[in-house]
């Protein structure tokens, strides 16, 4: 399928014993913003870290944009528009705030390999790097140390970084995780905003968000995908409503 | 800097920090001035220690990028100061004695030995590149030992310094003195630069978070052989002018001890903060000398100040200086 982004073939990987993605295939089409969800342990942090390459599948394919990734490390499918954020913020605690996303849009305007010229004074890279924070709401923090930063202000950044890549696909995992209602309610404002530039793949455990945001859901139990569907469909299913949400409300 | 980011918060820069050139200033300054001592005592003891002190802060330097900037602790670099010391004692002992050929021949295979041992050492990380690093630092040591045309492990006298356009400029202390402080102000500033470039800023991301690195699109590998093989070529130039000012190599320049001692300078001066690597190699080399004088046994005295500087002084003796603490 020409359309299709993004396109998983019947993907594996074990843990010893434990089999942490069961033979999982899903496409998604370009512009869609596909929620995984499922309960604790369900492996979705997992297959989110076989899609962006920090770990390796065992066996399957993975297609991106009409190119197989399988055997691609992360920053090689980084650079394709395979982008990633993670559950457990990661950021540059002693950059600022500014510097963390100058280096993101470093990485996709020109070679890295030039050794003169302070880097932190490029106009074009600080220009794009505001951009991106102004969009999550951490323009004023621009000049902080990063580590000095809020719970909710390193959220934001942790996305900005995304952003600043301009990815084709933006695996969010769990954007939202621990933020304050406050912020989470403009986290879904900013990922409403992101829907119409990019395709983005979201694990989120806040229902209310995954069933305003999400055009497809997938149900993700022992590592295999239980059901996918349209949000009122996947909400009416007995098995999901066996599996996950009878127990979450 | 808080206060300054949120009274102009849509300026893209921060402001340049004019304090900092203190240091920097500073360490140059008294550097210029040192032979000055030579007026109230031995000139010729005066100039030879102070040429070592800036012979290590060069070494120090050249370290300070690996280990300061990319986090990667070396212990090959005593090996790359000794192979610039030999590749400059043996063409001299084959009659080539033009100084231009000689650093030039240094920083060929010093930077050639960091490529092909950096290569497969960077291929890990923690203590497994400690130890990969080290075991290469001790094979170009027996390799050094076993030259028995140059000396083995007697070593190898130099018949005389090298020649500027055929004529023996090197030869005055006080010419060799200010022609290597020259040098260690041409690296100081080229490492600077190397530091805050694009290069840099991928190098010492990496270092910081290397998962973030590789999310945002990079392979950190390239970036840290490139650095490593830089770094190594600044100490193989050290090893040029050790050679050149002792007039002498020998394999006592690659032991894994001084190494140790180059990782010392670093850390106690300030881990990449560049101004810490030249104080740290200052203040070893001084504080070798004075206690030496003193006992045979001034490790003892030594050792647990340095332990002292670790636990308190996170920035080293820098950030002791100046309140600042350095990534």
């Amino acid at each position: 399928m020409a359309d299709d982004l993004l396109r998983l073939e019947h993907v594996s990987k074990s843990f010893g014993a434990l089999r942490v993605t069961d033979a999982v295939s899903l496409d998604i089409p370009k512009g869609e913003l596909h929620a995984l969800i499922g309960p604790n342990g369900a492996g979705k942090t997992s297959l989110i870290h076989q899609i962006s390459g920090w770990i390796a599948c065992d066996s399957g394919r993975i297609v991106f944009d009409g190119e197989e990734v399988t055997g691609l490390k992360m920053h090689a499918r980084a650079r394709r528009g395979l982008v990633r954020s993670f559950q457990i913020t990661s950021i540059l605690p002693r950059f600022t705030a500014l510097e963390n996303v100058a280096l993101a849009v470093q990485s996709r305007s020109g070679s890295s390999l030039r050794f003169f010229g302070d880097a932190s004074r490029e106009p074009k890279l600080n220009g794009e790097a505001m951009q991106a924070l102004r969009h999550v709401g951490l323009a004023e923090q621009a000049h902080r140390i990063a580590g000095t930063l809020s719970y909710g202000e390193k959220r934001g950044l942790e996305l900005a970084l995304a952003l600043a890549l301009e990815p084709k696909l933006l695996l969010l995992d769990e954007p939202m995780a621990g933020v304050g209602a406050g912020d989470g309610e403009a986290l879904v404002g900013v990922l409403r905003d992101l829907k119409a530039h990019c395709t983005i793949l979201l694990i989120e455990h806040d229902m209310q968000a995954v069933f305003a945001l999400a055009d497809r859901i997938s149900v993700l139990v022992n590592g295999a995908i239980m059901v996918t569907g349209k949000p009122d469909n996947v909400r009416a299913d007995a098995q999901v409503r066996a599996a996950y949400l009878g127990e979450a409300a | 800097m808080q206060d300054i980011a949120a009274s102009m918060p849509m300026t893209q820069v921060a402001p340049r920090d004019r304090s900092r050139l203190i240091v920097p200033v500073l360490l140059f300054a008294t550097l210029a001035l040192a032979p000055l001592l030579g007026l109230v005592g031995p000139d010729r003891y005066v100039l030879a220690l102070f040429t070592r002190c800036v012979i290590f802060a060069i070494a120090a330097l050249g370290l300070d990028l690996a280990l300061g900037s990319g986090g990667l602790v070396s212990f090959d670099h005593a090996a790359f100061i000794g192979i610039g010391a030999y590749a400059a004692g043996i063409l001299t002992a084959s009659g080539i004695d033009d100084a231009f050929l000689l650093l030039f021949a240094a920083l060929a295979t010093s930077g050639f030995f960091a490529l092909a041992t950096g290569a497969i050492s960077l291929k890990t990380r923690g203590v497994h590149f400690i130890m990969i690093t080290l075991a290469f630092g001790q094979m170009a040591y027996f390799v050094a030992n076993s030259l028995k045309a140059y000396g083995g492990d007697d070593g190898l006298t130099l018949a005389n310094r090298s020649t500027i356009f055929g004529r023996d400029l090197l030869a005055d202390h006080r010419v060799f003195f200010y022609v290597s402080l020259a040098m260690l102000l041409a690296v100081y500033l080229f490492a600077r630069a190397v530091v805050r470039s694009r290069f840099g800023r991928v190098l010492r991301g990496a270092k910081e978070n290397e998962t973030r690195i590789a999310a945002i699109g990079f392979d950190p590998y390239p970036f840290r052989l490139v650095a490593f093989v830089i770094s190594g070529m600044i100490a193989g130039l050290a090893g040029f002018l050790l050679a050149e000012q002792s007039e002498f190599v020998s394999p006592a320049f690659m032991t894994w001890q001084r190494s140790g001692d180059l990782i010392i300078m670093v850390m106690l001066g300030g881990m990449a903060s560049l101004d810490g690597a030249i104080l740290g190699a200052l203040f070893v080399v001084l504080t070798e000398e004075l206690l030496s004088g003193f006992t045979e046994h001034w490790r003892v005295i030594f050792g647990p100040f340095l332990v002292l500087v670790v636990l308190f002084a996170r920035g080293g003796l820098l950030g002791l200086l100046t309140g600042r603490r350095h990534g």
